[in-house]
């Protein structure tokens, strides 16, 4: 039951919860527009705008309704609920007084800045602005500031609400923004003019209320209200943020966050957000079919009839492979084709591991992301999570800032941008950790809601499956599974990952898996193998198969080829993506593919009529309806999977466990699938790492 | 005329440093003694004698002290209790806890300890304004004194309490004798008013119940604990009460620190201790009557009021800290505005929008209306600036920066307005009075 407090707001009584701001009763309850600039619901209260303020009758002065609560509020002397007022003249005044000096120092270029359209002091002025200026000095100017190659700054603009250093320090956890000096020299600085070393840096651009922190991959691209906006589902990591797509005449030319208070709040990692100029670059607009060791462009027809000669072959002899963008109609309809010519060594699982293929939640992130703000410790195995799901390592701080999380680390010990105790290195120290009295060892075992997560990469091969067993056995003797709480978690870092399990794009019957196809075929005993956007993998032992590449990009695969079938990106097709959650979830699409590139579905079906082989689908929807009577998991969109309990005893299998030190996946953040490796803005962001990376070697020595 | 007070009711018997400033000589004059029996007679005598006292904040709110104790938990939780006094005294004009720091340090050490027991707080510190130099040296040394003597530290005065006292030595920014950024400034971080509430009562130091104190405050808290409250309440009208350290400044012949009895007639107040207005009371031109950041009075005012909260505040003017300025005719007042505006322009730590922008603005304009290069209608314009100013802001700073100008406008306008037109009519825009 919540504390429930009698308030009048603009006249009518309201039963508002105690601990709610103003802002939020007045705007809940009493149905009014607050209007702020330094407030968002997920930053810290700074309460320095003042454009938020509100009358309190009584009350001497105006007050900041984003900072009051409403159980700081006294009765009136009568007894009755104290009144307050959101359309007073006193508040109209102060509103309007606030946006006056907001304006003063703030040059009028709205026609040559970026915000222009969405800025909200350009929105509040038309509220509470005057017709004209009273102010008559020379305007504050204020030198830009570097912050790297994301984040363009025309720091005159700023109105100083704060709301950059708050995310950078609290949400971000780097202390790299800052406001120095005083007064009206107050000015946002980054720590020693140095470029934002943080992954989720591009969010200080959507916060920043002004012109003053604008995208400079964008910078004069284009007016809001000129872009298509399409919802979509971003393929970077498996989180599956939730993404709007905004394109101009079939060119993505931003990508931006939607909230989903679920999975990525209200953020994106930096490389979902400006991967965009990757999608331009390094394109697969037609086939190709490879002659005398070059590449020369085809036809459809000519290309599929290449390919459909060499499928028609001994299936013992053909392996697919599917990579890490792949949506889950793709995926499905390259199974389903696959099984009907009777191949057997499929795999979706490009990076080697051996998960899957048992009960689901075996290979999910059990506790859900949004569940981890409910542990109390948490183990992390063989993982860098700040590189291979920034969307989990924030709401792992998130946790741990509010209090109660210790967190410990088995594996590479880098800046999680959170304390943790470095309990281990090895999958060793795992069996080591059951028996270990280190302090956050005794606190996991005594722990409430204890969470395990295990980096993906870290169960490749047999000897994941031995770590797997010994995490599960783990997971069996402490409290981490139980009737009402799973935190045994799997993170993936491949958007298609989850999909192509939960349809079982694995080995069939004798079939062989991701590594043993590249074996075999370096050795010849597999002659051809069908890519489904596969490029992080060992191309070298290709050579000598006949490589089929479906993908959008020239990359590894791609460069292997013999025959190239140019599919469409992630925003170019519509498309289901399960996330590391086991959380459907549907991307639109935005654009359409590039030349004569089709949607992957559609490449498959067209080719299983040159095999006689005719896929049961001849629209989209009817695979989606295949897909979801198969496999009835795609069925629930949007929604993470009940929790599922398993006996942590039976996972994986028992076996020596290495005591080589876990390697985290991720070397470089920004180089990891084609379209990244595309993007110059990624380029760029891995120099400006790289580069320090340097700098801070140089000066160690 | 009324009475003036007699030496022996004033409470720093050595305001001028005529005598020696260490434990000894303190002691003779009477400090530290029955420290002791003050604190047997526990928390809740201590603070009814205060309440009964009648005792104000002195650091310029004028906020009952007592009040404001009794406002800490009644219980120790799991938070520790602290004592903060404010010791960064800045505002322009005043000079009182500079006295009191340099020649009596023991009387703030004695009410620290006094008050921290009341609070129940095992430590106590003191936040001292940055360019007092002369001043850490006098207090750390008292402090150290204190320590020996075992007055301070564990089971302080044989009470068997527990009593820990830190000096602070600030870094010089005006802002920070706001009591929450006194707070942040004190915790390692940049000097910026928090929101209230919470208020330092319960959230306060390192998020623990703090009590925020003027120097003044605190130090007279054991001698009117010894004198009883009874004799504090003799002295001022009611709801003034008791003595109250005046600095005097300016166009006076002596200027001066001055215990005096609150509610003593402004003009008995100059005549006497200041030695006069320069050129004689009919050469007053006007007076702030405490601290910079309060409207100035005109002579008419001056003539009659009462220096005390109450009747300062009739006149829409304020006791502040009791920092008289005063000002002859050969006073340029627009200019002595201006130079007022830039320094809370200055001043302002840039947080809140009202007081970050329009201090720069009002400063600007003053500047201009110095030599006269305005519009009439900007006097209205500057007003009306100053009132969006006024009680916009996080902390009082906002509001300290528009009321000098207020004062300015409400008793000056003409001034202001002759020197507009003189200058469009190129003659000289002021002219010195004649001595």
């Amino acid at each position: 039951m919540t504390d429930l407090r009698k308030l009048n707001i603009d006249g009518t009584e309201y039963e508002v919860p105690a601990e709610y701001t103003l802002m939020q009763a007045c705007e809940e309850f009493g149905g009014a527009e607050i209007p702020r600039f330094c407030y968002h619901e997920r930053l810290s209260v700074a309460g320095n705008c003042r454009m938020c303020l509100v009358e309190w009758v009584g009350a001497p002065k105006p007050q900041a309704s984003c900072a009051l609560q409403v159980k700081d509020l006294r009765p009136n002397r009568d007894g009755t609920p104290a009144n307050i007022r959101t359309n007073s003249e006193t508040v109209k005044k102060a509103r309007e007084g606030v946006m006056e000096f907001l304006l003063i120092n703030h040059p009028l270029d709205c026609p040559i800045c970026d915000q222009g359209g969405e800025c909200d002091l350009q929105d509040q002025a038309m509220g509470y602005g005057r017709d004209t200026s009273r102010f008559e000095e020379n305007k504050r100017a204020v030198d830009d500031k570097n912050m790297g190659p994301l984040v363009n700054t025309i720091m005159t603009r700023c109105i100083q609400c704060t709301r950059c250093v708050r995310f950078i320090t609290e949400v971000a956890g780097v202390q790299e923004i800052g406001l120095v000096n005083r007064g009206e020299n107050a000015e946002i600085t980054t720590y020693l003019e140095e470029s934002l070393t943080s992954e989720m840096s591009g969010n200080v651009i959507d916060l920043c209320p002004v012109g003053a922190l604008t995208s400079k991959p964008y910078a004069f691209n284009a007016r809001p209200w000129e872009l298509d906006k399409v919802d979509s589902i971003d393929v970077m990591d498996a989180v599956g943020s939730n993404i709007r797509v905004d394109s101009r005449r079939d060119a993505v030319l931003r990508i931006l966050p939607v909230t989903n208070d679920d999975v990525n709040e209200e953020w994106i990692s930096d490389k979902t957000r400006f991967v965009w100029d990757g999608l331009a670059r390094q394109r697969l607009d037609r086939p190709f079919i490879r002659e005398n060791g070059t590449l020369r462009p085809a036809g459809w027809d000519e290309a599929l009839g290449v390919v459909a000669v060499k499928l028609k072959g001994d299936p013992t002899q053909i392996a697919a492979i599917a990579g890490d963008l792949c949506d889950a109609e793709s995926m499905k309809a390259l199974k389903d084709l696959m099984e009907s010519l009777g191949v057997k060594h499929l795999d979706c699982r490009q990076d080697g591991s051996l998960i899957g293929g048992g009960a689901r939640a075996e290979y999910l992130f059990n506790s859900t992301i949004a569940g981890l703000e409910d542990a109390d410790a948490i183990l992390l195995v063989g993982t860098n999570p700040r590189h291979e799901a920034p969307l989990v390592n924030t709401r792992i701080r998130k946790t741990w800032i509010e209090g109660g999380l210790e967190i410990g680390l088995i594996g590479e010990a880098v800046d999680l941008t959170y304390a943790y105790e470095h309990v281990g290195t090895s999958a060793a120290d795992v069996a080591g950790f059951a028996a270990s009295t280190s302090k956050f060892a005794k606190r996991f075992k005594t722990a409430k809601n204890p969470v395990i997560i295990v980096g993906a990469a870290a169960l490749r091969g047999e000897a994941g499956q031995a770590l797997l067993a010994e995490l599960g056995q783990l997971a069996k003797e402490t409290n981490v599974i139980r009737e009402d709480h799973n935190g045994f978690n799997i993170l993936h870092g491949a958007a298609s990952r989850v999909g192509g399990l939960d349809m079982g794009f694995l080995p069939g019957e004798g079939g062989l898996a991701t590594d043993a196809i590249l074996d075999a075929a370096q050795q010849g005993a597999v002659k051809a193998v069908y890519l489904l956007g596969a490029d992080e993998l060992d191309t070298s032992k290709l050579k000598d198969a006949f490589v089929i590449y479906q993908g959008h990009h020239g990359d590894n695969g791609a460069h292997v080829a013999d025959v190239i079938l140019p599919g469409a990106a992630y925003t170019e097709k519509s498309g289901l993506y399960v996330n590391m959650e086991g959380r459907v979830q549907m991307a639109d699409r935005a654009t359409s593919p590039k030349g004569d590139a089709k949607e992957d579905w559609a490449i498959l079906r067209a080719l299983s009529a040159k095999l006689d082989r005719i896929l049961p689908y001849d629209s989209l929807d009817a695979l989606r309806e295949k897909l979801m009577a198969d496999h009835p998991t795609f069925m629930s969109l949007d929604t993470a999977p009940d929790r599922a309990i398993f006996d942590g005893a039976a996972l994986g299998a028992k076996g020596q466990l290495s005591d080589a030190p876990f390697k985290n996946p991720i070397e470089d953040f920004y180089m990891t699938n084609p379209i990244a490796r595309a993007s110059n803005v990624m380029a760029e962001c891995s120099a400006v790492i790289e580069e320090k990376n340097k700098t801070v070697k140089e000066a160690a020595e | 005329m009324a009475e003036l007070l007699q030496d022996k009711d004033r409470i720093f018997q050595n305001l001028y440093g005529l005598q020696d400033q260490g434990l000894d000589a303190a002691q003779k004059r009477g400090a530290w003694i029955g420290t002791s029996a003050m604190i047997e007679q526990g928390r809740d005598w201590i603070i009814d004698q205060i309440k009964a006292s009648g005792l104000r904040g002195r650091g310029g709110a004028g906020f009952p002290t007592g009040l404001k104790w009794s406002f800490m938990p009644k219980e120790v939780g799991n938070r520790p209790h602290y004592l903060v006094v404010n010791a960064d005294e800045s505002e322009p004009g005043s000079c009182k806890d500079r006295d009191i720091l340099r020649h009596d340090p023991h009387l703030l050490i004695e009410g620290c300890l006094v008050a921290s027991f009341a609070m129940q707080a095992n430590a106590c510190y003191i936040y001292l304004r940055g360019e007092y130099i002369l001043e850490r040296n006098r207090l750390q040394a008292a402090i150290d004194e204190a320590y020996a003597a075992g007055l301070v530290g564990k089971n302080a005065c044989g009470t068997g309490w527990d009593f820990d006292i830190y000096m602070h030595h600030g870094a010089g920014a005006y802002i920070c004798g706001e009591e929450t950024a006194l707070l942040e400034s004190l915790e390692g971080k940049k000097g910026q008013p928090r929101l209230k509430p919470p208020f330092p009562a319960n959230a306060g130091l390192y998020g623990c119940p703090t009590t925020v104190n003027n120097v003044e405050s605190i130090a007279v808290v054991p001698t009117i604990l010894r004198r009883g409250a009874d004799w504090f309440t003799q002295f001022g009208r009611e709801n003034n009460k008791g003595t109250k350290v005046f600095s005097l400044s300016g166009h006076v012949n002596t200027p001066c620190n001055i215990e005096e009895a609150l509610s003593i007639p402004m003009k008995t107040l100059i005549e006497t201790y200041g030695g006069g207005v320069r050129g004689g009371w009919d050469n007053l031109k006007c007076v702030i009557p405490g601290g910079s950041s309060v409207p100035l009075l005109p002579k008419e005012i001056c003539d009659t009021v009462l220096m005390d909260f109450d009747a300062l505040r009739e006149h829409q003017s304020g006791l502040g800290t009791a920092a008289v300025i005063v000002m002859d005719k050969s006073t340029d007042v627009v200019k002595a505005i201006a130079r007022l505006s830039y320094f809370y322009k200055h001043e302002s730590c840039g947080q809140c929008t009202p007081c970050r922008e329009g201090t720069g603005w009002m400063w600007r304009v003053m500047e201009r209306m110095v030599v006269g290069n305005a519009k009439t209608s900007e006097i209205d314009m500057l007003l009306s600036v100053s009132k969006q100013v006024e009680g916009h802001t996080i902390c009082a700073l906002g509001d300290a920066a528009a009321w000098p100008i207020q004062g300015l406008i409400r008793h000056f306008r003409h001034e202001i307005e002759e020197r507009i037109d003189n200058y469009r009519a190129d003659k000289p825009t002021f002219v010195q009075a004649a001595e």
